[in-house]
């Protein structure tokens, strides 16, 4: 405990450098601006700025400390997209746009933003300050998680999911069925034989999530405007001045908790992030509810639980990279990258060998989070006021961002097609009345479900008892019944209870 | 209003990128097929830093993630053959898909082939307190019963990480398709994987053990290379000296469109081969992990191609292909 309060101290003393401090708060501000622009989120976002920062001769502990700062700021402003205008940013900002959108619709973009603002900081904080004490257990931990655990992780996901299920059960069956077939394609992880890639290169490696996201959501949210405004149902937004309240901060604050503690211990998991976090937080959210009829329509709950998982996962995902040089997710790993770049070796000797990077990284994110609440709370009116751009100027520049933004990660021209054509299907599904989250859902953990499955069956040579032979497998399945059980049986009961007190009242 | 109108919009409209073509290298480009943070990555990087006095602009890394290169060799055989100022970083796997098939049509004759930027190799490791001591240990438990170690790597069926645990079963005639072999997505998760006990053997890389080799955890206990390696490495047996025929060396380098003007592929032969005499080269090759192994040019070419070709029969012996 002295080791991590002597260490903290000499990490604030580098993270409190004028020039250190001033790249964290710059760094924040950038990563909050990237990560709003639909289609460019912490990766790219952090893989662009990373020769820049190379660059302009930093040492390394100041470089790292601004690619941090970017990757925390664009978790934040990742929501800002989401909640405006219907298209999330990155993966991890899908959930955000369920509830969060519906509140801006509703005329509470500033308060939807400003409460994601503190969920997110709730969140950041509290994934630091679980790190800071308990990071190399918690990553021992994380380490022993085997893939029949995973298994067992992603049934959770899928039960707790379950509460996704709207008006339609079978449409949204069909549309994590319709994300669990995009997933399939592409090279097979196990054996290497391309599956429906029909012999086009481009998507031997699978279709990237970044593409799934953008086409699905945002590019069919696009076509859905442009109807709209053909049609001339479209209502244009008043200028709204709504903000969080204390009232509405106590409301939610067991929520942004579960959402924090969720999301943080996912995050520790190499290979799961902040998709299945936010994910897995709104689902547990709204199956635990007393009330979940708002669920979707814009309850505050339903924006809070993914906004502080997310932001959670950030910082758990930096647990394994720092304490054992093993990336947790594909920032850390570009972040990993970062540091042998600068020919720091992560891991469990960078804390004797080169403290200040260590510690003063660690540091930076504690200011970092302080800074991005400041910054982002007097932003959310300017941001806010984006709803206020008439459609006809708003919508190509989304269309035109999206395109950019995909085309800069990978500069494939074939991603292009991908998108329109998603964009055209999801539209498709729209006017189908189905629901695009779980068809995004079914994609993300579809894939961890199959690979991990299959590497758990080449473990036991084919013995499917291996995924019940660990008791973080139990527990995990035991959770998953419960998930689907309790709601279930406590429904069922306040139903009968209803029932026992309806004849004694007045007719 | 209106500011806030402006500034919404500059903010949207600031990250612009705007791609140029010319003729002459102003836009040196490194094109690692990859997402960021792998052993392309690396690659470019090394470009990056070891070509910088030689060029006037810094050279841009870019990323093209797709099928282990096969998205970026489509695209430099269909639209950009004959761009002057990109690079596109390889590896032994890469080979190994070109003498596979999994490129397509591409094979090694539809590019140009650069130079390199050093070269690495297979590595036997076990975690610190596993009861395999030797390769020995490992190859006579894997005689005892083929399917009684769990090996594994960050590398799918038939790629170059499977192909290392395939040459070992090969070098005592053990049939490769009865080893119990778990494919993670990458060397980190493998990593992850065996620090777990989740597999029992992982066949990785030496170079990617720097950053691992004083921590304790892990023990390297065999290097797929013809003679010892040097320091960090010098203590690590060779599987040859233990026996074994399994060498599998890891070629990284770059090569262009094969089309790229003999003037341009020229200019980038003699910054290669400037960098490669400076003692910058040297520290940056050794700090990324990697041995030295300078060859470029028409030399480096038809050495690539006959590592293909020597990739063919292997994969041939291991029943990849017909």
């Amino acid at each position: 405990m002295d080791a991590v309060f002597s260490g903290l101290a000499s990490g604030f003393e580098v993270a409190l450098d004028p020039f250190n401090l001033f790249l964290v708060l710059g760094g924040c501000f950038v990563g909050t601006l990237i990560g709003a622009l639909p289609g460019i989120g912490p990766i790219n976002g952090v893989a662009i700025l990373l020769p820049i920062a190379y660059g302009l001769g930093f040492k390394p502990e100041s470089a790292i400390i601004l690619l941090a700062g970017i990757y925390y700021g664009a978790e934040y402003g990742g929501r800002i997209s989401s909640i405006l205008l219907n298209v999330p940013g990155d993966a991890g900002a899908v959930m955000t746009t369920l509830d969060g959108n519906p509140m801006a619709r509703n005329g509470e973009a500033g308060k939807a933003l400003s409460l994601s603002a503190v969920a997110s900081f709730v969140g950041g904080t509290f994934s630091v300050i679980l790190m800071s004490f308990f990071g190399p257990a918690l990553a021992s931990y994380a380490i022993h998680f085997s893939p029949s655990d995973y298994v067992a992780l992603m049934v959770f996901a899928f039960a707790s999911l379950a509460s996704l299920v709207g008006s339609n059960p079978v449409k949204t069956l069909l549309a994590a069925l319709i994300g669990l077939m995009l997933a399939s394609i592409g090279i097979d992880a196990n054996t290497g034989v391309a599956r429906y890639t029909f012999g086009i290169p481009d998507i031997l490696a699978g279709i990237d999530f970044l593409v799934v996201v953008i086409g699905l959501f945002g590019m069919a949210e696009l076509i859905h405007l442009v109807e709209q405004q053909a049609a001339g149902t479209l209502k244009t937004l008043k200028i709204d001045k709504s903000f969080v309240t204390l009232k509405d901060l106590a409301f939610v604050k067991w929520t942004i908790l579960r959402g924090s503690l969720i999301g943080f211990f996912i995050g520790i998991l190499p290979g799961t992030g902040a998709s299945v976090a936010s994910a897995v937080a709104y689902g547990t959210e709204k199956r635990s509810a007393r009330d979940s009829s708002k669920f979707g329509q814009g309850d505050m709950r339903g924006l809070a639980a993914p906004e502080a998982a997310n932001n959670a996962s950030a910082g758990g995902a930096m647990v394994p990279m720092l304490t054992l040089g093993i990336p947790g997710s594909g920032t850390t790993a570009i972040l990993l990258g970062a540091l042998l770049l600068f020919n720091v070796t992560p891991g469990p000797l960078m804390f004797q060998q080169r403290p200040e990077i260590a510690w003063g990284l660690i540091a930076s994110m504690y200011i970092g989070n302080v800074a991005l609440l400041i910054i982002n709370l007097p932003l959310v009116g300017l941001f806010a006021r984006m709803l206020t751009i008439p459609q006809q100027f708003l919508t190509p520049l989304i269309a035109v961002l999206a395109f950019i933004g995909v085309y800069s990660v990978v500069s494939n021209p074939h991603d292009l097609y991908m998108i329109t054509a998603l964009g055209v299907f999801g539209w498709f599904l729209r006017k189908l009345d189905f629901s695009l989250a779980p068809v995004i859902l079914g994609f993300v953990l579809g894939g961890l479900f199959e690979d991990n499955l299959r590497r758990a069956l080449s473990i036991s040579g084919g013995d499917w008892t291996i995924l019940v032979t660990s008791w973080n497998s139990v527990a995990l399945y035991v959770l998953a019944l419960l998930v689907v059980a309790v709601p279930v049986v406590v429904g069922r009961r306040r139903r009968a209870r209803a029932e026992d007190a309806s004849p004694k009242a007045p007719a | 209003m209106t500011f806030a109108k402006t500034a919404s919009a500059l903010l949207l409209t600031s990250f612009l990128v705007s791609p140029a073509f010319a003729q002459e290298i102003d836009r040196p480009e490194c094109v690692a097929p990859a997402k960021p943070g792998g052993g392309f990555d690396l690659t470019c990087r090394i470009a990056q830093q070891g070509l910088e006095k030689q060029f006037d602009g810094p050279m841009q890394v870019t990323f093209m993630p797709g099928g282990i290169g096969a998205v970026a060799i489509n695209l430099f055989n269909t639209t950009r053959t004959d761009d002057p100022n990109a690079i596109v970083a390889f590896s032994s796997g890469s080979l190994l898909n070109m003498a596979t098939g999994k490129y397509g049509q591409w094979g090694a004759g539809d590019v140009r082939f650069l130079a390199t930027a050093g070269t690495d190799y297979g590595a036997v490791i076990v975690r610190d307190d596993s009861p395999y001591k030797t390769l020995k240990d490992v190859m006579d438990a894997l005689k005892e019963n083929p399917g009684g170690v769990v090996m594994g790597a960050g590398g799918s069926v038939g790629s170059q990480d499977w192909m290392k645990a395939a040459i070992l079963m090969k070098s005592e005639d053990l049939d490769p398709r009865q080893m119990r072999y778990v494919a993670f997505d990458g060397g980190g998760d493998a990593i992850a994987g065996l620090l777990g006990g989740s597999i029992q053997v992982y066949t990785g890389d030496v170079g990617e053990m720097v950053s691992h080799l004083g921590t304790g955890e892990m023990r390297i206990l065999a290097a797929m290379s013809d003679e010892r390696l040097p320091a960090p490495f010098a203590d690590i047996p060779t599987a040859k000296e233990a026996g074994y025929d399994a060498v599998w060396p890891i070629v990284r380098g770059y090569y262009m469109g094969k089309n790229v003007p003999d003037e341009a592929y020229n200019k980038w032969v003699e910054a290669f081969q400037a960098a490669y005499k400076t003692d910058e080269w040297a520290a940056l090759v050794k700090d990324k992990g990697l041995l030295p192994l300078d060859l470029s040019g028409k030399e480096m070419d038809a050495d690539m191609k006959k590592r293909v070709e020597r990739m063919t029969g292997i994969a041939k012996e291991a029943g990849l292909i017909q």
